[in-house]
């Protein structure tokens, strides 16, 4: 439901690097987002097509790189994807605390 | 001809929520308010929880944002009952954020005391953006169940502090307090866990305390 106004964030930063590289259109737009980030990629491109119309970012792609999120055990160090209800670590049984991967949400870059 | 040409940006899409969070944190701060934003699914409690506190705070100052996507039921309440309120709609929006908080926090001159934000319902998207506050307070029921912390990882994880509320249930529900508490401690190793009820009071000397440290420090 807050996609909305995210991609409409997304499309007026995108044009505002264009602009400011001299670029009329946006041709691509590479874009993180981490399956922990709160944000659903599917709905930022349903949103995408309908309010980039009339921006120069009308008609660029939307690229977008999932990140899947990961744990780190406090016993072994290592990260892990977790098992639902659960955050035992697979590799030596600990316990798995909460890391940044998977809250990543930025643009990476543009192509014009 | 068509020369494709990359442009790095590496910008957050929050970076702009979390720069208005910062000047209404520093502005809260200078006038010697604390503010709390409360959390918690839809009918955990909120409300009744915030009214509790306020009473239990005594001569503190407090004032409340109430945050609903529709109706002013909340805010009614808390006026009658003497205490500082303004209501937020967002209308259909999951959450507060904010630009939102912003306007509400100059439309209620607060000079010092405890500013409650009641965010909307939702153990979901309210946890992911700041809006100024000094403290998460995230407010679970024994009647949701025990698996919470497995189901909304993010809740739980951001709360400084964390209010189990209708524990006079707990004999009448299937709630895992052990199940519960090991989840909490899986994403949170510090927030304090606190057992209330609004029924009978219960545990709400401890939560006040609690706040009153943070005040203090």
């Amino acid at each position: 439901m807050h996609e909305y106004p995210v991609t409409k964030q997304i499309i007026e930063t995108a044009s505002k690097y264009a602009k400011e590289n001299h670029a009329g259109k946006v041709r691509r737009i590479n874009l993180v987002v981490g399956d922990y980030c709160g944000y659903v990629a599917s709905s930022i491109e349903l949103y995408f097509d309908i309010i980039a119309q009339g921006s120069p970012c009308e008609g660029a792609v939307l690229n977008i790189s999932r990140v899947k999120p990961e744990l780190k055990c406090d016993a072994c160090g290592e990260f892990f994807v977790r098992e639902p209800f659960s955050f035992k670590c697979p590799f030596c049984g600990g316990e798995g605390g909460p890391t940044e991967k998977g809250r990543e949400f930025y643009i990476k870059s543009i192509e014009v | 001809m068509y020369e494709p040409k990359e442009i790095e940006i590496m910008e957050s899409v929050y970076d702009k929520n979390e720069e208005k969070a910062r000047q209404i944190n520093a502005s809260l701060t200078a006038s010697g308010v604390y503010a709390v934003n409360m959390m918690g699914a839809p009918g955990v409690g909120k409300t009744s929880c915030l009214i509790k506190l306020i009473r239990a705070l005594g001569d503190t100052a407090c004032s409340v944002i109430e945050g609903d996507i529709e109706s002013d039921i909340d805010t009614q309440k808390l006026l009658s009952l003497g205490v500082n309120t303004v209501q937020i709609n967002t209308g259909g929006a999951c959450h507060l954020d904010s630009p939102v908080i912003g306007e509400a926090v100059e439309g209620l001159c607060l000079k010092s005391g405890v500013l409650f934000i009641e965010n909307i319902g939702n153990l979901v998207c309210p946890a992911e953006f700041e809006i100024g506050e000094h403290a998460k307070m995230l407010i679970s029921a024994v009647t949701e169940g025990s698996d919470k912390p497995y189901k909304y990882p993010l809740a739980f994880e951001k709360a400084d502090i964390i209010l189990l509320n209708k524990c006079d249930l707990l004999a009448y529900t299937d709630f895992d307090e052990d199940f519960f508490l090991k989840g909490v401690r899986a994403l949170n190793k510090i927030a304090p866990v606190v057992k209330v009820s609004c029924k009978t009071g219960e545990g709400f000397d401890e939560a006040v305390l609690w706040i009153k440290e943070k005040i203090k420090a």
